[in-house]
């Protein structure tokens, strides 16, 4: 089983490798969009998989990483458009604004809320992220509601043009392969076996010795500062920062990924990104399709009922697949019930 | 001699309940101290209290000639204090040589290093291995500890507690619901680490108390009622009415 769960996670990270050439060579420059969202995605997702896969710490506030991260790249815009302020498109100054923001604000957001557990740490990263929301919403300089479409995106001089879409997918390729490296290092480190044994036992940990609180800290500050980089990514591909982006619908999102894909293993919430995406994409046109062959009414609207055929499926996998689809890939079928 | 511990006045309740009654108690360097007292005679909130997960109402705790009475549970470990839990209490999802290297880890300065893999480093394995060995579970390193034995899950909990290089251990009924054979084993390993470490065990398995203790103190109702060498507490007749008589009624 091995040999087959690698070969298809090596297949998955190929086939994304050679998105835009193909996209390009059918002349359907759309994919790329569509799978430059998938890279971003599985960064947030692979940053979350951090503290829920291997700190067990449930944050349900990750949305508000995002949207700092994709604010860092608007309100840049903002003053470069309006105050004439170039240097605030720099693209190097929004990638390190994008990190060290979220970042910050996950380890003050951490700070509180880590001396919580179960469903108050649950609620109360909730609450905070919500406060984001709304917070962004009253800033009427930027956008408030409305949010702020950006005429230029972050500017990396002649490094790369992130205009061009090929571009700006190859730089999201090489951050998630950034980020998953950089993971694979931390959760295997001393740090790492620090975060993940205080999911198992905190007790026993700390009874040999390890000021748990801290560890887990720190990597929450970790996560978020990843997240922030998926923000980034995300503001400059839809050309668009809003506080949708921020809502908490999209921190259940992210958590959903993760549990499809698989918890605590490096490559599952990519896989969960990909495998979140392409249901979202593809079951409302494939939904259509079968209302047409069963000889249905009004088929038009089939579709927009797919979170109903995608609600139980998650339901059929949590309940089923351990370890969601790389759980799957490894043969590990056990139930969770 | 010195005292490795001294508790003195030391009082919790939990509502009308005193679980702790004023006790005062002292622990020898070197020595094996055994607490023996029946069922809810307070032995496991005596462990509580002195590891630090529990605060007392009330009263001291000195240990290496310093109050740790409101010290945090990581802290008291790092001064040398360590403990095996009654439960079971193992990382079950890591293997046994990963349990005892973190342990390790545990006591090698802050553990915000983030890159080298930690479980290739020499410096936690060969100490892990170790400890493992002394312990008896040499061969079972590479096990999930969910997988383990009840009796060696004891045992690597034993490991884990000797792996934080401590000064003196807190052992709260390390041969609990194990048969005679594993029983037999852990005394032996105890044996041999008699002398080298300070303990303080509480058990009730009276063969076992008797095999290893230097003293022996009975607690009842949260109160020392006697404290003295296994043959002394064995004939106090205060003891056996409160305790051994019950004991050996059931036995």
């Amino acid at each position: 089983m091995q040999m087959i769960r690698v070969g298809f996670i090596g297949l998955v990270m190929l086939a994304l490798a050679v998105v835009p050439v193909v996209a390009n060579a059918i002349d359907e420059p759309f994919y790329v969009s569509l799978f430059t969202r998938m890279l971003v995605l599985a960064i947030a997702a692979s940053s979350l998989n951090l503290v829920l896969g291997y700190g067990g710490m449930v944050s349900f506030g990750h949305a508000a990483y995002l949207g700092l991260g994709s604010y860092v790249v608007g309100i840049g815009f903002y003053h470069a458009a309006n105050d004439g302020m170039d240097w605030a498109l720099n693209g190097w100054l929004h990638l390190a604004l994008a990190v060290v923001i979220p970042g910050m604000a996950a380890l003050l957001i951490g700070a509180i809320s880590l001396r919580t557990r179960g469903v108050y740490f649950i609620m109360i990263t909730l609450a905070f992220s919500q406060m984001l929301y709304y917070f962004f919403i009253g800033l009427e300089r930027y956008g408030g509601d409305d949010g702020l479409s950006l005429w230029y995106l972050s500017d990396f001089g002649d490094v790369m043009d992130l205009n061009d879409d090929s571009q700006l997918y190859y730089l999201a390729y090489g951050l998630l392969v950034l980020v998953l490296f950089t993971l694979y290092r931390l959760v295997n480190s001393r740090f790492g076996m620090v975060v993940r044994g205080a999911k198992s036992n905190e007790r026993r940990l700390m009874a040999v010795g390890f000021p748990t609180y801290r560890y887990r800290l720190v990597a929450f500050g970790i996560s978020g500062a990843i997240c922030g980089v998926a923000g980034f990514l995300m503001a400059n591909q839809s050309e668009f920062v809003s506080t949708s982006e921020m809502h908490w619908v999209h921190s259940g999102d992210l958590i959903v990924m993760v549990v499809l894909g698989g918890m605590g293993t490096l490559f599952g919430p990519v896989l969960g990104a990909v495998g979140f995406l392409m249901l979202e994409q593809y079951l409302p046109e494939l939904m259509e399709g079968v209302c047409h062959i069963i000889g249905g009414e009004s088929c038009g609207i089939a579709g927009e009922y797919w979170k109903m055929v995608f609600g139980p499926l998650l339901i059929l996998i949590v309940l089923f697949a351990r370890g969601g689809i790389d759980g799957l890939l490894q043969g590990k079928v056990g139930r969770n019930v | 001699m010195s005292e490795a511990l001294t508790i003195e006045g030391l009082v919790k309740q939990f509502g009308g309940l005193t679980a702790t009654d004023h006790l005062s108690l002292s622990v020898t360097q070197g020595e094996v101290h055994a607490v023996i007292g029946p069922n809810g005679a307070g032995k496991t909130t005596l462990i509580g209290q002195l590891t630090g997960e529990i605060t007392p109402d009330a009263g001291t705790i000195r240990f290496a000639g310093r109050d740790v009475t409101g010290l945090a549970v990581h802290r008291r470990s790092m001064l040398g204090l360590a403990r095996s839990f009654q439960i079971t209490n193992v990382l079950a999802d890591f293997t046994a040589r990963a349990n005892v290297a973190l342990a390790v880890q545990a006591h090698q300065g802050h553990s915000f290093r983030f890159w080298r893999k930690a479980a290739t480093d020499p410096r936690l394995i060969g100490p892990a291995e170790e400890h493992l060995a002394t312990v008896g579970l040499a061969d079972r390193a590479d096990v999930t500890a969910s997988s383990l034995s009840h009796g060696e899950q004891r045992q690597l909990e034993l490991a884990m507690a000797l792996a934080t290089r401590p000064a003196m251990l807190l052992l709260d009924e390390p041969m609990a619901g194990m048969g005679p054979e594993d029983s037999a084993r852990m005394v032996e390993i105890l044996k041999r680490l008699k002398g080298e470490l300070t303990i303080l065990l509480v058990e009730h398995d009276m063969d076992a108390v008797f095999a290893l203790a230097d003293r022996i103190t009975v607690l009842v109702y949260g109160r020392a009622i006697a404290t003295g060498a296994p043959e002394q507490i064995r004939n106090d007749p205060d003891v056996r009415a409160a305790y051994l008589g019950e004991e050996t009624g059931d036995a």
